[in-house]
């Protein structure tokens, strides 16, 4: 559902783009000041940077310059020292470990200090306050344990002045079940996910926000549904859903079918780069949702399979690749296990964006999506 | 051609579309509308209950008078599929050029199927006993011998997760609707046409469209339909037998693993049963769980093969409009060199012999599909893992095994075709827990006694007979319940 020719949403004009690209470009250069200076750099990267062919600091002059590093590989984040990673610009610092995946072996992980409270806050600029009130009480239905989100959603509600509560839900025993086949008890593994959150939203705790996944919300849906009640009704106003199997057909069907008038932003993300918000999702665009990455802080890239230092044209399905440009994080030229198709810069966030984000097609057999 | 999702009666017009092509051309044949998991869980929670109730509000031999009706527009008529006239040639050119079955193979799915709808009278009788159809609609009533008896429904809908492959198929729910549940079809992804066929004759003869849903699109539909309806079939492979066995909610048709079975007493005359043989294994391109996948006798088995052989081998690929073809194409692209692939790993064990190899190579690969030509091959015992074997196309495997081990070795059997008369040997196979149809005589695998159950009585798996007691005087209970039963 790329949009190509006459786009119906407000296409950000060439002084904003040009504008955007500049900060990037000066973004670009401080980071490389920052993690490839000894008194601020994490030992990580001050030792890669001995195997370079080139000083980032001095030959790093725009962002189109991190071209040359070879692709970051996510392999690098199995396992420890987890120190190795952290910045010596922020010791003393508390620092948080995130990991991903690890249903079987080691997992990736990522330190964090600050930036996943910086994502959230920057994202909590983009919910409208009409469905999203500012000291209204959330419940995150999603993936509890070492994992980014648990703690980025209780400090987005805190950040607006709510309470967050929260299930227990294991993502990798639920890879688990679908791997061994077990469906009988992964349905009732979700419906345990479902009950917690049924218990909570009916205790009187005037919850009215909510992140969870595409899944696990038509399920809640279809819960309140049997009770006689809706996801409106039990007084959720704005759902922050966050998963790569949203599909413009999805958004539809749970807008017009399970929403009962709550309204929904979906948004695509991870550990990596934090958290990228769509645009408003509308009939009119076909239901299209295109997600922009918090830039300067990461950048969303669409490039060509076998050349993934070509950017796609407009419309052209790429894979997605990913750069995160923070303090505490630097990966540069990621290659996701995402495709899609590249976006026109849209008005409010005026640089690439990406749509129809599915597990890329080579890797897809191998990849367990919507698990929660 | 657009073929829309229909929720008990309602269109539904998705965003997300599979383009189905004709498998030789890559012309687009029709677009079908995909839908999703959840809503088949919405549309079960509201309106399963109604689907049933619309059957329950018309008379039972009405609905069979409409079947049969129905069975006349699909094999005759004219009716609407995809918003535009089907008519039934139409049909035979749409299945085909999708799923790669010669057009005369599916022409005579179509008779099978008018015949079951034709018929339905006679099974219902056969398949319940002689009970009134009142009975399923009252959920009680008196049988012939005045004691009452009770079936409960055990599900409004059934729901059905079909399959590409096999046309022949769907002869196994068409009974459904008689038997007053309601459908929920997942269709399979390449043959969407029976169902939709199907339930545009259904509706155009008068079965309320509240009582049949169509529901085309991912896995995740069909892992709704299981987890959501009381009762439900699924067609699929060994795992997916696995996967579902001791679930009784789920009914699992997978591979048939049928036989023919040669006892001591008949095998020195194999010639006269060779037309049986050559049938069971080739006929509609040996698709079906009914065709025979592999041949026991305890002697002349090499000889038996070779005859098998010197029919079936020399079949020839043929354009699909051909009045004489045989073979069926795999159209997804790579599927027959994979499977070849397997058939010649097997064939490398010791004590096995491809029967076929004289009659050219068996795997034929066009531009966007494969065939695979008949194979016979010959096992001298029932130990290499290839004589377990069964395929999608006229594949057959002839094993030498000692009679007095054959039912040990022989392995689960949907139907097995016994040539003798001997007494002992036939009580055993009667007793025989894991052989389900037994033909005894000279009956090809393929060839069903439609007024027999099939693979369990689907009256057993859609209703439980329980007790139903009412005191004398008491009146009858339950009249009121349904708004046909209430008028009459």
């Amino acid at each position: 559902m790329a949009t190509t020719d006459q786009p119906v949403f407000e296409v950000a004009d060439d002084a904003a783009v040009k504008a955007a690209r500049e900060a990037l470009d000066a973004h670009t250069v401080e980071m490389m000041a920052w993690h490839f200076h000894p008194s601020t750099g994490c030992p990580f990267w001050l030792e890669y940077a001995q195997s370079l062919p080139f000083d980032p600091i001095t030959e790093v002059q725009c962002y189109d310059d991190l071209k040359k590093f070879p692709p970051f590989e996510d392999e690098w984040l199995r396992g420890g020292p987890v120190r190795r990673w952290a910045p010596k610009g922020l010791e003393g610092q508390p620092l948080f470990v995130f990991e991903t995946g690890g249903t079987t072996g080691i997992p990736k992980s990522r330190v964090n200090s600050r930036d996943f409270r910086t994502d959230y806050e920057m994202f909590s600029e983009t919910l409208p306050e009409e469905y999203f009130p500012k000291g209204a009480n959330w419940l995150m239905l999603g993936p509890s344990g070492p994992r980014r989100l648990r703690l980025a959603i209780e400090h987005l509600a805190q950040y607006r002045g709510g309470i967050c509560f929260c299930v227990d839900l294991d993502p990798r025993w639920v890879v688990k079940l679908i791997k061994k086949g077990w469906m009988e008890h992964l349905e009732a593994y979700k419906q345990h996910c479902i009950d917690q959150a049924i218990t909570v939203l009916e205790a009187g705790h005037d919850i009215r926000c909510m992140f969870t996944t595409p899944k696990l919300l038509e399920s809640l849906a279809l819960g309140l549904e049997k009770k006689g009640t809706t996801i409106h009704k039990a007084g959720i106003t704005g759902i922050f859903s966050g998963g790569t199997e949203f599909t413009p057909q999805w958004t539809r069907f749970a807008t017009e079918e399970l929403l009962d008038g709550a309204y929904m932003t979906p948004t695509y993300g991870n550990t990596l780069m934090g958290l990228a918000a769509s645009r408003p999702v509308t009939p009119a665009d076909g239901y299209t949702i295109a997600y922009y990455a918090p830039q300067p802080r990461a950048v969303i890239e669409l490039v060509e399979f076998e050349d993934t230092n070509s950017i796609v044209p407009y419309g052209g399905t790429g894979r997605v690749k990913l750069t995160t440009l923070t303090k505490e994080t630097f990966v540069p030229g990621f290659l996701e296990r995402d495709e899609g198709e590249r976006e026109k810069p849209y008005a409010k966030y005026p640089w690439d964006g990406v749509s129809g984000v599915r597990p890329f097609h080579e890797l897809a057999s191998a990849t367990t999506v919507g698990v929660y | 051609m657009h073929l829309q999702g229909l929720r008990f009666g309602k269109p539904y017009e998705s965003l997300e579309r599979q383009t189905l092509v004709h498998f030789l051309t890559g012309e687009t044949v029709a677009e079908v509308s995909q839908v999703g998991g959840a809503m088949v869980g919405r549309d079960l929670a509201k309106s399963a209950k109604a689907a049933r109730a619309a059957l329950m509000a018309m008379d039972p031999e009405d609905v069979v008078e409409r079947l049969q009706t129905a069975g006349n527009l699909y094999a005759l008529g004219t009716v609407e599929v995809g918003g535009v006239p089907q008519s039934p040639e139409d049909f035979v050119r749409h299945q085909s050029a999708t799923t790669g079955l010669p057009e005369n193979l599916c022409r005579a799915n179509m008779k099978k199927n008018l015949f079951v709808l034709s018929n339905m009278d006679r099974m219902l009788d056969a398949l319940s006993r002689g009970l009134s159809p009142e009975i399923f609609w009252k959920g009680y009533g008196r049988e012939h011998r005045d004691v009452i008896v009770s079936y409960q429904a055990q599900s409004p809908v059934l729901g059905l997760v079909l399959p590409s492959n096999s046309p022949g198929v769907h002869t196994l729910w068409l009974p459904v609707i008689a038997l007053g549940v309601g459908l929920m079809l997942k269709p399979g992804s390449q043959e969407p046409w029976t169902p939709y066929r199907m339930a545009a004759a259904m509706i155009e003869a008068g079965i309320p469209a509240e009582a049949i849903g169509l529901y085309p699109g991912p896995t995740d539909v069909g892992a709704a339909m299981l987890n959501g309806c009381g009762r439900s079939m699924i067609f699929g492979s060994a795992k997916t037998v696995a996967q579902y066995a001791g679930d009784p909610r789920v009914q699992v048709h997978g591979p048939g693993f049928s036989k023919i079975i040669l006892g001591d007493d008949c095998v020195d005359d194999w010639e006269k049963y060779l037309d049986v043989m050559v049938e069971s294994v080739a006929a509609n391109s040996g698709r079906g769980c009914i065709n025979t996948s592999a041949i026991y006798a305890s002697r002349h088995t090499r000889d038996i093969a070779a005859a098998i052989a010197e029919r079936i081998g020399p079949a020839e690929v043929k354009p699909p409009d051909d009045p004489e073809a045989t073979l069926a194409a795999f159209t997804v692209p790579g599927v027959a060199k994979a499977v070849w692939g397997q058939i010649e790993a097997g064939l490398a064990a010791e004590g096995v012999t491809h029967a076929t190899a004289g009659y050219g190579p068996r795997l034929e690969e066009g531009e966007t599909c494969g065939w695979l030509r008949p194979t016979v091959v010959h096992c001298s015992s029932p130990d290499p893992e290839i004589a377990k074997a069964e395929y999608m196309f006229p594949y057959v495997n002839v094993v030498e095994c000692p009679q007095e081990a054959m039912l040990e070795r022989i392995g689960p059997t949907l139907v097995g075709s016994v040539m003798t008369d001997d007494v002992e040997f036939q009580q055993k196979l009667i007793d025989c827990t894991h052989i389900d149809r037994l033909n005894f005589g000279p009956i090809p695998t393929t060839k069903l006694d439609w007024l027999q159950p099939h693979e369990g009585n689907i009256i057993d798996f859609l209703y439980r007979s329980r007790a139903l007691q009412v005191a004398a005087g008491a009146g009858e209970p339950g009249q009121a319940a349904h708004a046909h039963a209430a008028t009459t």
